[in-house]
């Protein structure tokens, strides 16, 4: 029951990932930031078996900053999720696969153009201007289908995103303790406040 | 030891008869040439028929069951200030194979009662029309309609009896009437029955209801809540492989229900992308 989200706008992305980390039937933490950051302007969510998720985006974060700092200049988003594609599709067919679902988000950096990527751990990839993992799948991508469009500013996209977790914290059954959010712009990723504490009345 | 149980135990079915073999002689002899109201069925020549059957149709424990069962669908159902509103799809699918793209999964239980069909296609159909007949005969037997909350229960009852022996149904049960004014009732085929102001059922639930649950309001004019219901059943066409065809949408009033439409998804789509921007994840460039 974990929570990935993404929306793209005219010139940000938003990432947001669900707070809480479970195992079984327990919450072991209600403040864990299931992103990281790859480079500057570029961010990736995870979920996925418990181990393998951590393991993955700290694996692809080390390289991204190999990379940034032996060519003194950064990989695009688009880059980047290529690459990410390459290593979970050769992880798919070796011994012991990863088991991770990620959103990778960004702005590029010449361009200004931003980008949102859906990748499953089938290294499926996917250019879209909105994404969700998970059960939030089923309860977002028709709210986002409704109410997104790709020129919304940032304030319209954290209201974009109210709606969606308003709607998880409605009808999922198991509480999923808040959100991260973070944005993505030219000039850098920044965390957004949000309001965990809200509720939420059932119609 | 099953034959010897089998032998000294009835069927919970045996028990489950809904007139006494009495009642059932005297309709038989009032109207000449009317069928039997027996609930008794044939039964397959098994020593557990449910169990049996359980293992010919449930595709989730068995994915290569020989019976398919119609599960895939999509309705909803609100109460707001206006009355009720009631939208389906019309899809039915058989496994992977769309079987009909016009099934009506409204149906008319009388002039100001609905029903809606999820589940098996067959279970709602036959059990709809029964418990039409049931309030028919409840309107001759007390000269007054029956209430949604009454009509509602001979369905939730029946299913009960039911229970374990493999039906398949999840049904919305609307109507407004002069003492309870607008009702709504969700029944399946565990034996819940709930009451209450909005509901989707089927596997296109969740899109319907994320597209409900955002704009919903029980103060929303008629045509608001007409556009919301249909837009949700769109929602839920567009992602949900298992729904689709075409949209059936009722609105239920004091004076009775009334019809707006069996309306094709496909130009409902198009029109709805092109003239609002919305589905923006869909192109509509032939190049790209």
């Amino acid at each position: 029951m974990e929570v990935l989200l993404g929306i793209t706008g005219k010139d940000f992305t938003l990432i947001a990932a669900s707070k809480a980390a479970m195992r079984g039937a327990t919450i072991l933490k209600a403040s864990d930031d299931k992103t990281r950051q790859l480079n500057k302007h570029t961010l990736m969510a995870f979920s996925g078996e418990a181990g393998d998720t951590v393991q993955f985006a700290e694996y692809i974060q080390a390289n991204s900053q190999l990379y940034s700092m032996r060519n003194e200049t950064d990989l695009s988003p688009s880059a980047l999720a290529h690459f990410v594609r390459g290593e979970l599709a050769s992880s798919l067919r070796s011994r012991k696969p990863y088991n991770v679902n990620l959103l990778l988000g960004g702005v590029d950096p010449i361009t200004h153009k931003p980008s949102l990527y859906w990748l499953d751990y089938l290294a499926s990839l996917a250019p879209v201007p909105y994404a969700a993992h998970g059960y939030a799948q089923y309860y977002c991508l028709s709210i986002l289908d409704k109410h997104h469009h790709p020129d919304i500013t940032l304030e319209q996209g954290l209201k974009l995103l109210d709606l969606c977790t308003d709607e998880l914290k409605r009808r999922l059954p198991i509480d999923f303790k808040g959100m991260v959010v973070k944005v993505v712009t030219k000039d850098g990723i920044e965390e957004k406040p949000f309001d965990d504490d809200k509720v939420v009345k059932s119609a | 030891m099953d034959t010897l149980v089998a032998r000294y135990s009835r069927p919970a079915y045996h028990q489950n008869e809904v007139f006494t073999e009495q009642e059932q002689q005297d309709l038989a002899d009032a109207v000449p040439g009317m069928p039997s109201l027996s609930l008794k069925f044939a039964m397959p020549p098994v020593a557990h028929p449910s169990a049996w059957l359980r293992a010919a149709t449930d595709d989730r424990s068995n994915p290569s069951c020989p019976i398919k069962i119609a599960h895939g669908t999509t309705t909803l159902a609100f109460r707001f200030q206006g009355g009720i509103i009631v939208a389906t799809d019309s899809r039915a699918t058989a496994g992977n194979w769309i079987a009909s793209q016009t099934v009506k999964k409204v149906i008319e239980i009388n002039s100001d009662l609905l029903g809606t069909m999820a589940g098996g296609a067959a279970d709602c159909q036959y059990w709809l029309a029964w418990l039409g007949m049931q309030c028919r005969l409840h309107e001759l037997r007390h000269k007054r309609r029956i209430s949604v909350a009454a009509a509602s229960k001979i369905l939730a009852n029946l299913v009960y009896q039911y229970k374990g022996m493999g039906l398949s149904m999840g049904t919305m049960c609307a109507g407004v009437t002069k003492e309870e004014g607008p009702a709504l009732y969700y029944i399946d085929s565990d034996g819940t029955r709930l009451a209450g102001n909005l509901f989707c059922v089927g596997s296109g639930q969740t899109f319907a209801y994320g597209v409900l649950d955002a704009e919903y309001r029980y103060d929303l004019t008629v045509e608001e809540a007409l556009e919301l219901g249909s837009r949700s059943i769109l929602a839920a066409t567009h992602r949900d492989a298992y729904s689709g065809g075409f949209i059936n949408l009722y609105h239920v009033k004091e004076s009775g229900w009334e019809k707006h439409g069996f309306t094709d998804t496909n130009p409902v789509f198009w029109k709805t992308k092109l003239e609002k921007g919305e589905f923006s994840n869909v192109t509509s460039d032939l190049a790209d």
